[in-house]
């Protein structure tokens, strides 16, 4: 489905990626662990097309498709959704009103008729249930005021109502206490399909435990310097991250 | 002084018009406005209440060329009407008070529509008291140039203890098709004693030539009465306006204005209240969504003569392409006027390198024992905002019309008025998408 080759990219004249390698097939849930400064955030946010990122390097083919050449908005059409670290606050804007029109976009853009308003209001109530968020949420002003766990159920929320191939979570898990975790955790866990792939992003193992890996990578310093299974990620958790700096000092 | 020989000139030329014009009434106000014109003349652009609005150099061609009559063959006044609204309807054309396209649907009890000279003539005790008692014509030339050439004007009279349940609409329609229009025009306007009334203000010009539109209303809210008053500048052609809105507020009553500009060449609105009250509450709102050449100014004085009010300003502006924003908000807070609060916001978008807003809040507080405070803004729209909207699959046009339209939404939020907020609604959209 996503296949990276030595993709490198800066912000501001600084080189944050170098030389990223990575596939990821259909079914499959990856997660991308490393210190603070690796990369690990900004290499989500060039596969969603922030335009602060200026790609160096590389390829990102997604389904076929030169990923690096469409804007953000085609990416989200083409199936990538990724869910913020820090969502933003739009006062004016309900996020009911807000993911009626980004459907609308997509399902013009797949040459389908826009959701009438009551397709739209099932489904949105079936997703809402599904990620155990309420509909006084949804008509307020998009996160505004929202509290760190609501945001983030949010951008779950979203998820799901897009429906994408390819979900990248970065740092969901920050800011979320034990509860809050479990409840995102698990809207995510029923999503998931064989038909769709998963990037999550996070400092911690903690998220790991709710929703399970097949493979884990260590990124730093711009670079996966390890991969592994899931096993990796417990090993990551006990031992912190020097051994992994450490090892790629002596290579 | 800041005229110019040209403007020397000019001033002089107008008042030459004046002295061979036939007036119907109130020759003895006009007199004395016509004298205080010509000390005053019209403001040069080192007139620092006209700094940015150089619009007296833009009409100088158009008021050298005199005074002359304007008629339009205008009958049908379809196309200016707000969609289902029931209301009052008040017809200007070029500045003519025009009784035949106008309809009044409430009972005589309720409200009273008069033309200005037809009152006057009547000896209306309310026009003697008020009309020019509000504008100062003493200080401001386009105060003094209206009051002395106004053409035609109307009086509304709503008496005491009355809920006019139907909204008064004055359009206010400019035919420019075959000539250039000045129409120096009048409104005095008397809500009674814990009566409740809501006018709205429309604007229209069509054809090409230039128009000048000097507008006064002066509106008296009685106590504990209410005024809903809106204004709505959406002007076609090339039009040129000074509008005056002169609002006086007794004890205990209630005033919400909302000011909507779109469209134009150069507009200038006086926005002034006086809270000669206590316990008086009001809102107003103001919004500017301008592009091209516009340039849309606002002057806004409140001035709190009496303790114990409340008063709060919002106005929000978003430029595009060479337009021109100006806001000034005074503030003043009498010596007497203790536990006054009073709060002033103005708030912009630039979308283009060159369009510009000119901001300035002026407070000024003599009381000690007072809530004050203002604050203004002006930026770009948030592209980490436009960028989580586009990551969800929207395009960037219609992510920035989304977000402008949640900025210029909040100050509709407030109106009660469900038909008038969904038209309003209706066109601020209309150019939001239009203008990207």
């Amino acid at each position: 489905m996503l296949t990276i080759r030595d993709l490198g990219a800066k912000v501001e004249e600084k080189q944050i990626l170098n030389g990223i390698d990575l596939k990821v097939n259909a079914g499959e849930i990856h997660a991308i662990m490393g210190p603070n400064g690796s990369g690990k955030s900004t290499l989500a946010s060039v596969l969603a097309g922030r335009e602060d990122y200026e790609v160096t390097g590389g390829t990102v083919d997604f389904e076929g498709k030169d990923l690096l050449t469409l804007k953000p908005e085609e990416r989200a059409r083409e199936g990538i959704f990724m869910a913020f670290q820090y969502p933003v606050e739009i006062p004016g804007v309900s996020t009911i009103n807000f993911m009626k029109t980004a459907i609308n976009q997509i399902r013009n853009h797949r040459g389908q008729q826009p959701l009438d308003a009551v397709s739209f209001l099932s489904l949105m109530k079936e997703k809402m249930k599904l990620v155990g968020i309420d509909q006084s949420l949804l008509n307020r002003s998009l996160n505004e005021g929202f509290s760190g766990g609501e945001k983030k159920r949010n951008e779950i929320f979203q998820m799901a109502m897009l429906d994408p191939k390819l979900a990248i979570l970065d740092e969901t898990d920050s800011g979320l206490d034990i509860d809050a975790l479990r409840i995102v955790a698990n809207g995510v866990n029923k999503l998931r399909s064989k038909n769709n792939a998963i990037i999550v992003v996070t400092h911690y193992q903690r998220l790991l435990d709710y929703i399970v890996p097949d493979f884990v990578h260590v990124l730093y310093n711009g670079k996966i310097v390890k991969s592994g299974k899931k096993e990796l990620a417990l090993e990551l958790e006990a031992k912190g991250y020097d051994w992994i700096k450490n090892e790629v000092a002596v290579l | 002084m800041s005229s110019t020989s040209t403007t020397h000139d000019l001033n002089r030329e107008i008042a030459d018009a004046f002295r061979r014009t036939e007036f119907p009434s109130s020759r003895e106000l006009r007199e004395e406005a016509i004298h205080h014109f010509e000390k005053l003349g019209l403001p040069g652009n080192k007139n620092e209440e006209y700094r940015f609005t150089p619009i007296t150099r833009a009409l100088e061609p158009m008021l050298s060329a005199g005074f002359g009559e304007t008629p339009s063959p205008i009958t049908d006044i379809t196309p200016y009407l707000i969609p289902g609204y029931e209301c009052n309807c008040i017809v200007f054309v070029n500045g003519q008070y025009n009784e035949k396209l106008s309809r009044i649907i409430s009972p005589e009890n309720q409200l009273t529509v008069r033309s200005l000279h037809r009152a006057s003539e009547e000896k209306s005790v309310l026009v003697r008291d008020y009309l020019g008692k509000l504008v100062d014509f003493k200080t401001d030339a386009f105060a003094a140039f209206n009051t002395a050439l106004w053409k035609d004007g109307v009086f509304i009279h709503v008496p005491a203890n009355t809920i006019l349940d139907k909204p008064i609409l004055v359009l206010h329609v400019h035919d420019a098709n075959h000539q250039p229009v000045i129409s120096p025009t009048r409104l005095l306007m008397i809500i009674g004693e814990r009566s409740e009334a809501s006018i709205v203000e429309k604007f229209d010009t069509i054809g090409m030539h230039p128009v000048f539109s000097s507008w006064v209303d002066e509106i008296v809210v009685g106590e504990k009465a209410t005024l809903n008053y809106c204004k709505i500048q959406n002007d076609a052609g090339s039009l040129y306006q000074v509008a005056s809105t002169l609002i006086h507020q007794h004890d205990g009553s209630k005033v919400n204005t909302f000011t909507l500009t779109l469209r134009g060449k150069i507009i200038r609105n006086n926005f002034t209240i006086a809270v000669d009250g206590e316990r008086c509450e009001s809102h107003f709102y103001g919004l500017y969504l301008l592009d091209k050449d516009t340039l849309a100014d606002n002057h806004t004085t409140v001035d709190h003569r009496q303790p114990n009010s409340f008063t709060n300003e919002l106005y929000k502006g978003i430029m595009n392409g060479n337009s021109r924003g100006v806001f000034n908000g005074k503030i003043y807070v009498r010596p007497h006027a203790q536990k006054t609060n009073a709060f002033q916001s103005n708030r912009n978008i630039l979308l283009s390198d060159t369009a510009v807003v000119h901001t300035k809040p002026q407070l000024e507080i003599w009381a000690d024992d007072v809530k004050c405070s203002h604050g203004c803004t002006s930026g770009q729209l948030d592209e980490e905002a436009l960028f989580y909207l586009q990551s969800r699959g929207i395009d960037k046009a219609n992510a920035q019309a989304l977000l402008l339209y949640a900025f210029a939404g909040e100050i509709l939020e407030p109106m009660k008025d469900e038909i008038l907020k969904k038209y309003l609604h209706s066109i601020i959209s209309e150019r939001l998408h239009k203008s990207l």
